[in-house]
Order: structure tokens, then C-alpha cells, then sequence
């Protein structure tokens, strides 16, 4: 193979500005999606454990519809189709006013996604619980609302920790598809570098490394989350 | 205080209670007995409507609880519930399952629960476990946590639903003491249990359950003289003989 290794392109500016900032867009995506996912993901799965019948059918549509339609057919949804469905002055604001419309578009694609998901580990986590748990608390006076923010979800989310946070590394991943929607986050970063230099290892390279290292740091962080919030006394707990 | 009428509950086809009425004055103390699958946990949980029943009428005091209004969470918590599995919150300490429910439910100040709490813990004969977790004590000892909790709203009556059952031998008793002292005080409590020496100590009542129907309801001389059913008598004489 014939290539001329470059690694100091990467350090050059433009090209490192580039990878700074789609760094920084690419985190920040895959934040502000993961407090859509998790609020709306509680939501949903929240409802799907709950006795009426229509708020699980709800619940239930959500999930079947968001998990099983391609990310990327979804985000191409809300960027080209959704607009067009909104009254004319929300139409307005969309497709003038509002600052950034590819980035936020992105993150509420990404983060409606990812809620699917999120609700349905916080389903499982909450179904795990005995439902002798339900019934002690109920019986102590606790509203429906209480019983869940007092009882099961605390017990439901702790169970689902590690699930939860493989959903996280996915939206940080997934949000590479916004760059079909022209976010110029790290992945188009790294294309760009490419274009303008014809070296396409070193940037991409820079990429994985970066995702990778954000991914590890995830990971040991959610270990230390995991062993804080044990339950103490459980099985499995060092203490 | 708690008043049973003609009460009736279906799981789908299958009839769970069938016209069960019972009368609990302010009090008394009833042990609910009877083989397994008879009904005795759907009637207690009738009793704080934790189960919904199709027919009939439960009172407690002048609240009804299968009325449609009725404020369900403010009657549950005038009445205290005792589980087989103990059902503390393991996520909270001991303290905090005994104190959480009076702050939130009943308004109580942080700082009056936790002289509460400090103070039923110490008559429960715990007084040093208030900051561990459930996990880590014995099954009598969250047994008896469980009982502070439900003391610590200051209900009306007691709802047990075989509090012993779950219990290493050994450990039976110091959960049987603080069933009978709190009898011993005055309140008035429905017990579901197979412990028939603590329904000689302490019960007014014995209330016999076959097959979702009350068979027998009678003071504890008569029922434990001689029981007028055949179903009652060989019940007793399988659980007296261990
Ligand atoms: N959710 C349910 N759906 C259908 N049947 C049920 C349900 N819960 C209880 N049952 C049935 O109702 C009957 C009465 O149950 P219950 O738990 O009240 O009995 P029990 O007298 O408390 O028995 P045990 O001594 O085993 O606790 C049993 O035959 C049980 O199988
Ligand atoms: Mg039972």
C-alpha cells in the first residue's frame, strides 16, 4: 500500500478546530437526546406498567412504533415530513426562526428513539420488582404517583443501570446519523478533513479514538454509579 | 371499626369469596384461619381495598371502601398492613421506611417522624438498627420494622396477613410478643395466622375460612372447645398437632 502517513494534518488548523468542535456537537447531542430519551423514556415505560388499560396501549404504540422504524428513516421524518404537517406559524418557526434546525431536529429524533428503548428497560425493571412492593406501599397510604416515585422506580432503575447504560452509548453512537442531515458533528468532521486532504485514515482514526475513549469513560463511570446506588445487603454487595 | 357485609369477589369464573360477612368492633382481635387458597389474604385485602370485590359492602368506621368516592389512599393509611414477605423498601434505610411514609402521607414534620420512628424502633426492641438497610437484618427483626412502619401512621386498626409464616422457628416468638403487647393495648386487629397459641393468648374471635366462605365465626372458648363444623375440626387437628 502506497500511503503517505500524515498524523500532523490532524493538528493543523483547520482540521483540528473541526474535530473540536464536531467533538463538542457530538457530545452535546448525545446529551441533551439522553434527557429526552430518559424523561420521556420513564414516561412511557411508566405507563406501560401501570393498571389502566389505555395508558398501557399507549404506551405500548409508542414503543412499537419508535423501535421498530429505521433511526435513519425517522430522523429523515422529522426534518422533511413533520414540518409540513404543523400549522402554518409553527411551520414559520421551524423552517426560518429557529437556530440550528439540523442539530435540534437530531436530538429530538435521536431522543424520541432512544425513550423507546429507555422505556422499555424501565418496563422490565420495574416489572422485576415483587409485587408485594406495590401492594405494602399502597397499603401505607402512598398515591399510585408516590408508590412509583418513592418505590418503584427508585428499586426499577437501579436493576436496569447497566442496560440503561448501553442505551446511552447508543445515542452517543447513533448520533453519527446526523450528519445525513448536514450536523457537522464528529463523523462529518472527520468525512471533511478527508475531502480536503485526500487522507482519509488519520481522520478517521482521530474519530475512533475519541468515541472510544468517551465509551470507556462511560463505562468505569456507570461501574462506580452501579457499586454507589447497590442496594446494601443484597446479593452481590461488597460491604 | 370494621364491618364486612355479604361480601363476594370473582376471578373471572372462580369465586374467591362467597357472601363472607364479619364484624370487627374497636378492639377486638380476630385470627382469620383456614387451608391455603381459601381466601383469607383476599379478605383482608378487601378490608383496605387493596382487592376489589363485585358484591357486597366493607365499612371501616363510616367509610365505605368499594364506594366509587371513597379517597382510598387516606383510608389505607388509617389502616396498618403486616405482609408474610416483610415488604420494606430495600432501597431505604430502616429509618427512612418508617419515616418517609409519615412525611409524605401524613404531613408529619422530618424532625417529629424520627422522634417517632426512634421511639416505636426502641419499643419494637431495635433501637440500634435505625440506619441499616432491610437486607442486612434478620427476617423477625424487619418483621418487626415492618410492624414499627405500620404503627408509626397511627392507625385505626391492623391488618396481618400471616406475619409469621415466612419465619425461621426461632424467630416466631419475639414477632408473636409484639402482636400480643400491641393487643394487649387495645388494638384492634384482624389476623390472618395459623399461630393458634397466639389466637388462645390474645384472639376474641377465630373466623374459619374454606373455600372463599367464613364457616365459622366464634369466640375462641367455642372454637377451640369444639368447632361446629366437620372442615374446622380436622383443620385444627392437622395444625395443633406441630
Ligand atoms: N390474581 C389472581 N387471579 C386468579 N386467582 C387468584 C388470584 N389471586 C388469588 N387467586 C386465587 O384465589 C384463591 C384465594 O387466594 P388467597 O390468597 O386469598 O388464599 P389464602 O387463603 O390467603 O391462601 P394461603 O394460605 O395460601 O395464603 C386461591 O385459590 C388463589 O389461587
Ligand atoms: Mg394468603
Amino acid at each position: 500500500m502506497n500511503y503517505s502517513w500524515d498524523w500532523g494534518l490532524l493538528f493543523r488548523s483547520p482540521h483540528i478546530g473541526w474535530i473540536a468542535q464536531g467533538f463538542v456537537t457530538t457530545i452535546e447531542m448525545a446529551v441533551l437526546a439522553w434527557c429526552i430519551a430518559m424523561t420521556l423514556g420513564s414516561l412511557i415505560g411508566t405507563l406501560r406498567t401501570l393498571d389502566n388499560p389505555i395508558a398501557k396501549r399507549i404506551g405500548t404504540l409508542y414503543v412499537e412504533i419508535f423501535r421498530n422504524v429505521p433511526l435513519l428513516a425517522q430522523l429523515f421524518l422529522w426534518y422533511y415530513v413533520i414540518p409540513e404537517l404543523l400549522p402554518a406559524s409553527a411551520q414559520k418557526f421551524v423552517k426560518r426562526d429557529m437556530a440550528d434546525p439540523q442539530f435540534w431536529t437530531s436530538v429530538v429524533g435521536l431522543g424520541c428513539y432512544t425513550a423507546a428503548r429507555v422505556a422499555e428497560q424501565v418496563r422490565s425493571g420495574i416489572q422485576s420488582i415483587p409485587r408485594g412492593q406495590r401492594s405494602a406501599a399502597l397499603a401505607m397510604g402512598f398515591s399510585t404517583a408516590q408508590v412509583y416515585r418513592y418505590v418503584l422506580l427508585p428499586i426499577g432503575f437501579r436493576t436496569v443501570i447497566p442496560s440503561l447504560t448501553n442505551d446511552f452509548l447508543g445515542v452517543f453512537k447513533n448520533s453519527s446519523l446526523a450528519l445525513t442531515l448536514g450536523v457537522m458533528e464528529l463523523t462529518a468532521a472527520a468525512r471533511q478533513i478527508e475531502e480536503y486532504t485526500f487522507h482519509s485514515f488519520e481522520p478517521f482514526a482521530a474519530a475512533t479514538v475519541l468515541y472510544s475513549c468517551v465509551t470507556l469513560l462511560v463505562i468505569s463511570l456507570m461501574r462506580v454509579v452501579e457499586r454507589r446506588t447497590r442496594i446494601a445487603g443484597n446479593v452481590g454487595t461488597a460491604r | 371499626m370494621i364491618e364486612v357485609t355479604g361480601v363476594s369477589k370473582w376471578y373471572q369464573q372462580f369465586q374467591v369469596l362467597k357472601d363472607c360477612s364479619l364484624t370487627i368492633k374497636s378492639g377486638e382481635v380476630i385470627v382469620i384461619c383456614g387451608p391455603s387458597g381459601s381466601g383469607k389474604s383476599t379478605l383482608i385485602k378487601c378490608m383496605n381495598g387493596l382487592e376489589p370485590f363485585q358484591q357486597g359492602e366493607i365499612k371501616v368506621g363510616d367509610v365505605s371502601v368499594g364506594a366509587k368516592g371513597t379517597d382510598l389512599p387516606k383510608l389505607r393509611s388509617r389502616i396498618g398492613m403486616v405482609f408474610q414477605n416483610f415488604e420494606l423498601f430495600p432501597h431505604m434505610t430502616v429509618r427512612k421506611n418508617i419515616t418517609l411514609p409519615q412525611v409524605k402521607i401524613l404531613g408529619r414534620s422530618k424532625d417529629e417522624s424520627d422522634a417517632r420512628t426512634i421511639k416505636l424502633l426502641e419499643r419494637m426492641g431495635l433501637p440500634s438498627q435505625a440506619d441499616k438497610f432491610p437486607a442486612q437484618l434478620s427476617g423477625g427483626q424487619q418483621q418487626r420494622v415492618a410492624i414499627a412502619r405500620a404503627l408509626a401512621m397511627d392507625p385505626v386498626a391492623m391488618l396481618f396477613d400471616e406475619p409469621t409464616s415466612a419465619l425461621d422457628p426461632e424467630m416466631i416468638n419475639e414477632v408473636l410478643d409484639v402482636m400480643v403487647a400491641l393487643a394487649q393495648d387495645g388494638m384492634t386487629m384482624a389476623v390472618v395466622t395459623h399461630e393458634m397459641g397466639f389466637a388462645r393468648r390474645v384472639a376474641n374471635r377465630v373466623v374459619f375460612m374454606d373455600q372463599g366462605s367464613i364457616v365459622e365465626d366464634a369466640p375462641k372458648e367455642a372454637f377451640f372447645g369444639t368447632p361446629r363444623s366437620e372442615r374446622a375440626q380436622l383443620f385444627l387437628s392437622k395444625i395443633l398437632q406441630h
